[in-house]
């Protein structure tokens, strides 16, 4: 209990130097500009908001956004070099984080352009202010010709974006934590902002928030129990602490462990995964890609940080525990999945059983499971914000066709639409030639190498498993006639072709040429996490 | 020659015809149809010329390219050609410009009773599909890295979904997607395994050379435990058992061989099924040749199993297309029971049923697919008696049948005795009791003739079917002569085929057994 007394004033966080006085600590702002840029923008978003005129804001918002994360985008780029413990051991810049930092900004960019839409809904984009204002009432009339329109999206998109950003390079507990809230906060707000269906958005906020709250104190739960361990809350001090003997280990499996609910709850992995195909059903569609490309890539960054870097050496102890998450996670996922009518929700399903593959590459505890991990995240990226991108483009009347009956037959309305739609679907299915493939090839060779041939085995029987949901989307599309009332596809919404354009490109990229990005993947990896 | 990149070629023509075909415009169907045909037509003669070029008494892989494709995984497109790859890559171009001549209305045409087709099917589609479905066999058979041969073993099963599942029989909606999804769950499920198999083989190169490799030449090479080498036996075994198929992974096969249309049907059981098999002569006894011992014994049950259940429901069946895909179970049983063996003689026999059963299978489903064309049914009880009005078509039938029961003289014979001698020197009750099958495929194969064929004619409306048209008559000419020249002359196939397969079986370490009663051995070749 002493180190917890002397640690209030937090010395191990701050103190290092001379008795008495506080060094404050040298910050390498060059190493930080990725999130220092994003930072910048969303605080520039916000002003933006506020001070210039609403017909102005809808170009120069999303622009705004863009070059914000190209910026940082291209920092990330010429920083990838670096290899250090920043402000005083409370950041990280090491290959895995300049990779997912690089990754998420992307994801930002193409979810950037599914926002900034406005072709493919009459009365304008996805996203509505005030979405309280009942649709057809007069104060959604008034609203819409009110100069007052907010694009609070786009703050509040690069607000989570920098929190994704700060959360994969965190290097300690309490900025992990920090981040973890950054990123959710907004990611609540937006997913509330539905302009179609909203009650059905607004319940799916409240839901999110409940539960990410409960989540997030699971996690400070979990901090303070190992705090009181370690006597730090700096991830490579754990791991030391860890490593002795001695010590209350009860402190550290149950702080383990409650980090590990805190982490898995948003990966979406089983148990933890109930929020996820309400919330992904609910949020604006461009809100869904968004977070189903960069959550996923930033809590799963920050689980392998911790399990690698902190826990590292128990990983005898967790590894059961992940196996028996990451095989729930695949199975519940992939046969749930099978039951769906809803498109976002079955890919939401998908996005579990995702989660499960990716464990595998946890499982693995090895380099190999690291940069195979870290590449599969990409290729599931671009996918799915590919897929989410497509699912606004099909619609009725009154909003997006998500039931599947709607889609029935849309393979010989557009043929086009629907065989990128397929060949998303097989990628996500796993079939080769596609990105998806060869992520799950990438995570399940370092599985079997790292001795977890079992749960390969059970992956890819569900992986056989999942496949048919996908096809069966395709079944509906090519091998049935059209219903009367088919969908309607609007024409031209180019921001939204680029986006879903990007995303295919690069998941056939990813499954014929994937050596360049799996060479970076693996010098990340191997170049591993600094301390 | 050895230097041309034939394979490469062979490869890239019709992926690359795929994709044009795939862009020509719906109403110029023709145009598609045309540009298809001139391409599976160049590609059968390329592969021709690739066999000419080919020197059967050399040893290892010709026309042999090696390019580094994702280092991180010591994957390459590695592609090379022996003799069993090149007899099938033979057959599948073959059987390509066949399926191409022969579907050349079906996909355009109006129903049989004269009503348009609702909701028309894109005709370039279909033809971009065939391409497609093309690449993907030829690349299967010349891969020699594994997984370059997984990738074809995969990829190839889209093309082959969406010709049943899109092009299957127009008012059998709910059935032909059944049959579709079936088809590709079946394979992925067994592909998947394959995958944990090919993942494994990699993991143990990785242990034992230091670097992981796919290299099939250097995988052969592994001393692999026997522990390791069943599991992943296994792996390989059960995606080429539900491939071939082989009981009991086979309740596929009838539902999207019924449901395909007529050409996907013929590509299907022609060559598509037997990627099994060739995967494992190719894979599956030179990877693990004590597992291939060890579970030769199980191996031939299923086969012995499959020959006479194929041959019993063929039997039984009503639908035409269903019953010459339960033939094809038991033909697969004939193959898988030559391989497993392991002899060079029951091996380069079951090599040659695969090229045998491709021809003749291939031509029954022809005659069927015409036979379909002009009735709108696949109900046997709807021919009766089809000979009097199509006599040339009945003519061809009775070819196709006979060369399916092994009749003295056709392509079949051949390689059926080689099989059942070949097995006979290890396993003799196992050979005699597979001699009675041939016994039920006469049964099978004569009385669908005679239900379809002969007596009085089924209705009066029949009498105004028509017989065989020119095309359909040049679609059929080829495979009959070669069904014919094959049972007279096999030599030209055997002797590119015999090198390999005694060669894998040397490498494996399996001599064939030594006569011990020669004189015994000769007079039961002699009196078969």
């Amino acid at each position: 209990m002493s180190a917890t007394a002397s640690a209030i004033a937090g010395p191990q966080v701050l103190a290092q130097g001379a008795q008495g006085t506080i060094d404050v600590p040298a910050i390498q702002y060059s190493a930080l500009s990725p999130i220092l840029i994003v930072f910048g923008v969303a605080l520039a978003g916000v002003l933006v908001d506020a001070f210039v005129p609403a017909k102005a804001r809808r170009v120069i918002q999303p622009l705004l956004a863009a070059a914000g994360f190209v910026a940082a985008f291209v920092a990330v780029v010429l920083l990838h070099a670096r290899r250090q413990v920043l402000a005083a051991g409370a950041l990280a810049i090491d290959g895995p984080t300049l990779f997912l930092e690089g990754a998420i900004l992307l994801f930002a960019l193409l979810a950037v352009l599914l926002v900034a839409e406005r072709r493919l809904d009459s009365s304008g984009g996805a996203i509505v202010a005030s979405a309280a204002i009942t649709p057809g009432s007069p104060g959604a009339t008034a609203q819409r010709s009110s100069a007052e329109v907010q694009t609070e999206a786009y703050p509040l998109m690069a607000f989570s974006a920098a929190g994704m950003l700060l959360f994969v390079s965190s290097n300690t507990l309490l900025i992990m934590f920090v981040a973890l809230e950054i990123l959710s906060l907004p990611l609540y707000l937006l997913t509330g902002l539905a302009r179609r269906r909203r009650l059905l958005s607004q319940e799916a906020a409240m839901k999110y928030f409940l539960l990410g709250a409960f989540s997030s104190a699971f996690f400070i739960y979990g901090l303070a129990f190992v705090y009181g361990y370690a006597g730090s809350v700096n991830l490579g001090r754990i791991a030391d602490a860890a490593g002795t003997v001695g010590a209350n280990d009860t402190y550290l499996y149950l702080g383990m462990a409650l980090l590990g609910i805190g982490l898995f709850f948003k990966i979406g992995a089983v148990p933890f995964h109930s929020w996820t195909p309400d919330v992904y059903q609910g949020a604006p569609t461009p809100i869904t890609a968004f977070m189903a490309a960069g959550t996923k890539v930033a809590a799963f960054g920050a689980l392998l940080r911790l399990f690698y870097v902190s826990f590292g050496g128990l990983r005898w102890d967790w590894r059961p525990i992940v196996w028996i998450i990451a095989i729930l996670t695949m199975v519940v996922g992939a046969v749930l999945a099978l039951t769906q009518r809803d498109i976002k929700r079955m890919l939401a399903y998908s996005a579990i059983a995702h989660a499960g593959f990716l464990l595998t590459g946890l499982a693995a505890a090895n380099s190999d499971g690291l940069s195979g991990s870290l590449f599969y995240l990409v290729a599931y990226g671009f996918t799915t914000i590919a897929a989410f991108g497509l699912v606004t483009l099909v619609r009725t009347g009154d909003g997006e066709a998500s039931d599947l009956s709607q889609w029935q037959g849309l393979g010989r309305r557009s043929p086009v639409l629907a065989g990128i739609f397929a060949f998303l679907l097989l990628a996500l299915a796993g079939i080769p030639l596609t990105s998806g493939f060869t992520g799950k090839f990438a995570v399940f060779e370092a599985a079997i190498a790292g001795d977890a041939t079992p749960l390969v085995v059970v992956a890819l029987v569900t992986s056989a498993i999942a496949a048919f949901f996908y096809v069966r989307v395709i079944v509906l599309m090519f091998f049935q006639e059209p219903g009367a009332d088919g969908p309607i596809i609007v024409t031209r919404p180019t921001l939204t072709y680029a986006a879903v354009g990007i995303g295919a490109v690069v998941t056939l990229l990813l499954g014929v040429a994937p050596q360049p990005l799996l060479d970076l993947a693996g010098t990340a990896a191997t170049s591993g996490f600094v301390r | 020659m050895n230097s041309f990149p034939w394979l490469t070629l062979l490869l890239i023509i019709p992926a690359a015809a795929a994709v044009v075909v795939a862009v020509v415009p719906r109403r110029l169907g023709t145009l598609a149809k045309q540009i298809t045909l001139a391409v599976t037509l160049v590609e059968f003669v390329l592969a021709l010329l690739a066999t000419i070029a080919y020197e059967p008494a050399r040893a290892g892989f010709q026309f042999a390219q090696k390019y580094s494709w994702i280092k991180q995984f010591g994957i390459s497109y590695s592609v090379g050609a022996d003799g069993i790859s090149l007899v099938l890559i033979l057959l599948a171009t073959l059987l390509v410009p066949i399926v191409v001549l022969a579907s050349w209305d079906e996909v355009d045409a109006a129903s049989p009773d004269g009503t348009p087709v609702v909701g028309r099917r894109s005709v370039p589609a279909f033809f971009a599909l065939l391409l497609a479905l093309e690449a993907g066999m030829v690349g299967v058979f010349a891969a020699t890295d594994v997984f370059l041969f997984y990738v074809f073993f995969e990829a190839m099963l889209i093309p082959m979904y969406f010709l049943i599942g899109s092009y299957g029989p127009v008012k059998e909606q709910a059935q032909r997607s059944y049959a579709a999804v079936k088809f590709l769950l079946y394979s992925l499920l067994g592909g998947l395994l394959m995958l944990a198999a090919v993942i494994g083989l990699y993991v143990v190169s990785a242990d034992q050379l230091g670097t992981g490799t796919f290299d099939f030449a250097t995988l052969r090479q592994l001393d692999i435990t026997p522990g390791v080498q069943k599991l992943l036996f296994l792996g390989f075994f059960v995606a080429f058992a539900i491939k071939a198929p082989l009981f009991p992974f086979h309740t596929w096969l009838p539902d999207a061989g019924a449901q395909s249309p007529t050409g996907g049907a013929i590509l299907l059981v022609g060559v598509l099924d037997k990627v099994g098999t060739f995967g494992l002569i190719r894979y599956c006894i030179p990877l693990f040749p004590e597992a291939s011992s060890y579970f030769a014994p199980m191996v031939l049950a299923l086969a012995v199993i499959g020959i006479f259940y194929g041959a019993l429901l063929a039997i039984g069946q009503r639908d035409m297309k269903r019953l010459v895909a339960y033939t094809s179970l038991a033909h697969f049983g004939f193959i898988a029971m030559g391989t497993f063996a392991l002899t060079s003689q029951a091996g380069t026999g079951a090599v040659l049923y695969m090229v045998n059963h491709g021809l003749s299978t291939g031509l029954l489903f022809l005659v069927v697919g015409f036979l379909v064309a002009r009735r709108g049914s696949r109900d046997v009880g709807a021919y009766r008696g089809m000979a009097q009005v199509t006599p040339t078509l009945a003519g061809v039938f009775l070819i196709a049948g006979l060369s399916s029961l092994a009749l003295p003289g056709l392509n079949s014979f051949v390689s059926e005795f080689l099989v059942l001698a070949g097995t006979f020197t290890r396993y003799r009750a196992l050979a005699i009791v597979a001699t009675v099958g041939i016994v039920l495929a006469a049964i099978y194969i004569l009385y669908l003739y005679q239900r379809t064929m002969t007596g009085p004619l089924v209705s009066e409306d029949a009498r105004g079917v028509l017989d065989l048209s020119v095309r359909e008559k040049i679609v059929v000419a080829p495979v009959v002569a070669l069904i014919i020249a094959l049972g007279i002359y096999p030599k030209p196939l055997i002797d590119i085929v015999r090198p390999t397969v005694t060669a894998t079986f040397e490498d494996a370490g399996h001599t064939d057994p030594a006569p011990t009663a020669p004189v015994n051995a000769s007079q039961t070749g002699g009196h078969s």
